[in-house]
Formats: C-alpha cells, sequence, structure tokens
C-alpha cells in the first residue's frame, strides 16, 4: 500500500503531463466517477489514422490524475484501429502498481481507460 | 469523562482489531457504527435458540418471537417518546422510512403546483424522494440555504417553507455535523399546515430526542447507526398522520381479509409493514436501545461533544485543513468533514487506512451540499461513544503524514 505513492506518482499529480485541451480534437470524451467525483476529459488529434497528439483535464485523486498522464503519452503514436486492442492490463502496467485489492482505487486507475473505451464509442 | 470509555471497548470485539498491522481506529460511524457482542448476540442467539416467524403460528417459538419482536417497538416508542406504538412502524432503514412517507403520504396528499421543502444540507436520502416527488406530481422543490457557517439560514426558510405542504429536514447533517433547530422549522411549518418529516439517520444515535417536543410529524432513522443491525429502521409518524397514510407495498402481514373480490387491511402499524419483516435485526436494535440506555443517552451526548471539540481544536492546528460546517461544539454531532489543500480526500482516506484509520471520503451521499459549498469532495471523521482523543491525535498524525507525502 505503501508503494501506492511512489514520488513518481506524487509528481504526476502535481505536474501532470498532457494536461490542457485540444482545439476541434478529432476524438473526444469525458467521464465521470460518480461515487468519488473525479473526472477527466479526454483529447486526441488525429492524422492519417494515427494518434499526433493526446491531451486531457480533469480533477481527482493522484491515482486517477497520474493514470490519465501516464496513458495520454502512451497514446501518442498509436493508431486508431489499435486502440480496441489496449487492456486494462496495458494501462495498470503503466502505473507500476498492484490494486488488485483496491477495487475503488481500481476505478481511479481505469478512469481514463473507461473515458478511451467511451470516445471510442461515440467515435462510432 | 462522562462515561467509561476503556470498559465500553470492550463491548466492541471488532475494536480490538488490527489493520494494515495497526490497531484499528474506526472514525467511520456516520456511515455504520461497531456493533456490540450483546447485539451479536442477540442475533445468534434468535437463530440458534429461537428462530420462528412472528404474528404466524401459534407454536410455542413463533408466539415468543412475536412478543419479543413486539417489546422491541415499545423501547423504540419510549427512547423517542412516541405517544403510542402504532406511532412506531418497522422499515430496513432511514431510505425506506422517507420513502415510505413519500410514496404513502406525499403520492396521496401532494397536487400539482404544491411546494415540498427540503434543504442544501440533505442526504441524497432525504433529498431524492422529494425531488422525485415534486417531479411526478409537478409539484415545487424548495430548497433552503444555508449560512457561511454551515448553518441553516432560518429566514430563508421562513421565506421558501410559506404554503408549503411538506416539509423534510435532517435533524444533523451527516457532512457539516450541523444539529438543526428543529423546534423552530416545525413551527414554521405546522404554521402553514405542512406535513413536518425529520431525516433523525444521524441525530437519533447521539441524542435524547422527544418527537412531542419537536412535534414533528414523521421522524426517519437507521437501527445501524446506533449500534443495532443492518436492515433494522424506524418510521415514527403521529397516529393521526398514519391513520391516513398508505402501504409501501401490499401482501402479506397488512391484511385483515383477502377474498377473489377484495381485500380490507390491518389496523397500524401492521397495515404499514408489508411482508415478513426484518425480525433478527429488529430484535438487535432492541438489545442497542437497551444498550444505549444503560450508558445514558445525556452521557454519550455529552462525551462526543469533549470529543468533538478536541479534535476540531486538533484539526484546526493542521495548515491547509479546512473544517466545513460550524465550529462551535454545541451546534455539531461529533463528526467533522474537512477538505486539505493539496491532497485529494481519496488519497488522504487511503494514507489514513494504511495507518488503521478508518474514515470517509467523497461526496457522502450529499452531492448537491457539495455543489454549494464549492468542493469536489471532502474527509470525514466521525466519532460514536467508544472512540478516544488518542484516536482524534492518530488522525492528525495521519493528516501530517499525508501532508508530508504530497508535499
Ligand atoms: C442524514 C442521513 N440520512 C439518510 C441516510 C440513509 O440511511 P440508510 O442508508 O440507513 O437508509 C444517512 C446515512 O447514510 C444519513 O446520514
Amino acid at each position: 500500500m505503501e508503494e501506492l505513492y511512489q514520488e513518481f506518482i506524487i509528481e504526476l499529480y502535481k505536474n501532470p503531463l498532457n494536461f490542457g485541451k485540444i482545439e476541434r480534437p478529432e476524438m473526444h470524451a469525458q467521464l465521470h466517477n460518480t461515487t468519488c467525483g473525479d473526472q477527466i476529459e479526454l483529447f486526441v488529434r488525429v492524422n492519417e489514422g494515427k494518434i499526433e497528439q493526446a491531451k486531457f483535464i480533469g480533477k481527482g485523486c493522484a491515482i486517477s490524475q497520474a493514470s490519465a498522464s501516464l496513458f495520454t503519452s502512451y497514446l501518442k503514436g498509436k493508431k486508431i484501429n489499435e486502440l480496441e486492442k489496449i487492456t486494462k492490463d496495458d494501462v495498470l502496467g503503466l502505473l507500476k502498481i498492484d490494486l488488485s485489492k483496491n477495487p475503488s482505487r481500481m476505478k481511479c486507475a481505469l478512469l481514463v481507460f473507461d473515458t478511451m473505451k467511451k470516445m471510442i464509442k461515440t467515435k462510432e | 469523562m462522562s462515561l467509561d470509555v476503556d470498559k465500553i471497548r470492550k463491548d466492541f470485539p471488532i475494536l480490538q482489531a488490527e489493520i494494515n498491522g495497526k490497531p484499528l481506529a474506526y472514525l467511520d460511524s456516520a456511515a455504520t457504527s461497531q456493533k456490540p457482542l450483546v447485539v451479536i448476540e442477540r442475533i445468534f442467539d434468535f437463530y440458534a435458540r429461537h428462530n420462528a416467524n412472528v404474528a404466524r403460528g401459534l407454536h410455542k417459538l413463533s408466539e415468543q418471537a412475536t412478543l419479543e419482536y413486539a417489546e422491541v417497538r415499545t423501547k423504540v416508542k419510549e427512547f423517542i417518546g412516541a405517544e403510542n406504538q402504532k406511532e412506531v412502524i418497522f422499515t430496513r432503514g432511514t431510505t425506506e422510512s422517507i420513502n415510505l412517507a413519500m410514496r404513502g403520504w406525499g403520492e396521496k396528499f401532494v397536487k400539482k403546483g404544491d411546494k415540498i421543502v427540503v434543504s442544501i444540507m440533505e442526504h441524497h436520502s432525504n433529498f431524492v424522494p422529494w425531488q422525485e416527488l415534486a417531479r411526478r406530481k409537478r409539484a415545487k422543490l424548495e430548497v433552503i440555504d444555508i449560512d457561511e457557517n454551515g448553518e441553516l439560514n432560518l429566514s430563508d426558510a421562513q421565506k421558501k417553507i410559506k404554503a408549503a405542504k411538506i416539509v423534510a429536514i435532517s435533524g444533523a447533517s451527516n457532512v457539516l455535523g450541523t444539529v438543526n433547530d428543529l423546534r423552530a422549522i416545525g413551527k414554521m411549518a405546522h404554521e402553514q399546515d405542512a406535513l413536518f418529516v425529520v431525516d433523525g439517520a444521524q441525530l437519533i444515535p447521539s441524542r435524547k430526542i422527544d418527537v412531542r417536543k419537536i412535534d414533528c410529524d414523521m421522524l426517519a432513522f437507521s437501527g445501524h447507526k446506533m449500534l443495532g443491525p443492518f436492515g433494522s429502521g424506524i418510521l415514527y409518524g403521529k397516529e393521526e398522520t398514519l391513520e391516513k397514510m398508505d402501504p409501501l407495498m401490499y401482501g402479506s402481514e397488512m391484511i385483515r381479509e383477502v377474498t377473489i373480490h377484495k381485500s380490507t387491511y390491518a389496523e397500524l402499524p401492521e397495515r404499514l409493514e408489508t411482508g415478513t419483516p426484518e425480525v433478527s435485526a429488529v430484535l438487535g436494535l432492541g438489545t442497542a436501545i437497551d444498550y444505549l440506555n444503560k450508558i445514558g443517552m445525556k452521557n454519550i451526548e455529552k462525551y462526543e461533544q469533549e470529543l468533538i471539540k478536541y479534535t476540531m481544536m486538533r484539526l484546526s492546528e493542521i495548515k491547509g485543513l479546512k473544517i466545513l460546517g460550524p465550529y462551535n461544539e454545541n451546534k455539531r454531532v461529533s463528526l467533522a468533514s474537512f477538505t486539505l489543500e493539496g491532497v485529494h480526500p481519496h488519497d488522504l482516506a487511503a494514507i489514513l487506512d494504511e495507518q488503521g484509520i478508518a474514515v470517509r471520503s467523497g461526496h457522502h451521499c450529499a452531492m448537491p451540499l457539495h455543489a454549494r459549498l464549492g468542493v469536489d469532495a471532502s474527509t470525514r471523521a466521525s466519532f460514536y461513544l467508544y472512540n478516544t482523543k488518542e484516536e482524534a491525535d492518530k488522525l492528525v498524525d495521519g493528516i501530517e503524514k499525508a501532508k508530508k507525502i504530497f508535499s
């Protein structure tokens, strides 16, 4: 549990990566974790079927926000038709923490992933 | 000290537990209280030696269960100062009680254009049913505001309650801790001939309440927040009010006679209690009330006030920590919700949990209130008769630790 708050998580919470909006994004979605109020809004710029840029804005706990920072970096360069293949474990792998015994924190960590899922759906 | 907390703690098996290798500091009694061994044993004893359905068989076990079940009704009646047993309806909790009031009374008497009044500090359970009733009936929902101390704004209340049909207010807020001036609100409501409903979920566990003094028409509360089991709840109502109400559900237990053409219903209180009740939960609640009475509600109130006063004093030493609600301990039950600059409530709760300290974080089922306060979420520490000042100190140390991790 102590590892939950490794320095890099705290650092990303205080200084998130890819934080901000993209004007007129090709793909976009917003999601809210209603139990804790965490929010993520995801913006994606697509060029020739590839993600050129991914950004987010949001608020919430360190886990949800750090996860969004890492995930938006991870998305860059991915092909749009590959997005479907990304799994929860890929996202959890980015955070390098074991949340299997913390179902409520798992939700925080996966908020950005769920936002992406919603984004794909809206696009279709 | 107004009560012997060391002795009390020994009555609660779970308080000897360790969480993450640390002794448990349970500061989440506003969500649900812990249960003393006598309550747990009562439930065990019922199932092991006395299990039978109530109000059915003529056999000995059923007769005894029926009698003991009825005895709890008397205990509840005395605990809240009701006039008679018919005024005590068993439900499964506060939420069900309020829904019974909404469906049984509201659906029947509220008409298009009527005014239903709640406050901004209500728990969703005393907000959503009324909002839904207003929607169904095309009635108007009015929301009483709070002042900067987190107390009900009484002049706003006076305005909003004008020509109201129903006024539904919590006895104490589960976020701000504010103890509301029920007599004042009740008076305003009755001047308008409105039905006055009190959500007592947070008040009944820690105060001696007399429904006749408050003069409420209905009072809802949950057994599980007052040392009793889950699944035990109460809707108190004045007899004349309950008489006019419809049941929430139809079927067994609430029946006098059924023919293929028509059914006639039982008298109060059974008419409003449909189906086999949660017998063991009700019996456990009876034991919980005995336990509270033995300690004494006045002593509990006094002890809790010492605790919350101390806790607020310690919390206010922490830089960047902001307590929601009134500062004066006389105006609150023993809980404190707060925000901490730079640390999200979820992270704070997780770090406290690591140290064996159980608190609640989030919006505590009070989203309109959090929106009003302009905070997304808060952390809440709530205390009960078994908590100690040492646990408040642990909380403060834990918060300092979280601050360090996030600094
Ligand atoms: C003020 C208030 N009202 C209503 C409720 C709902 O109680 P229950 O969940 O037992 O129905 C609660 C408990 O969370 C509460 O604190």
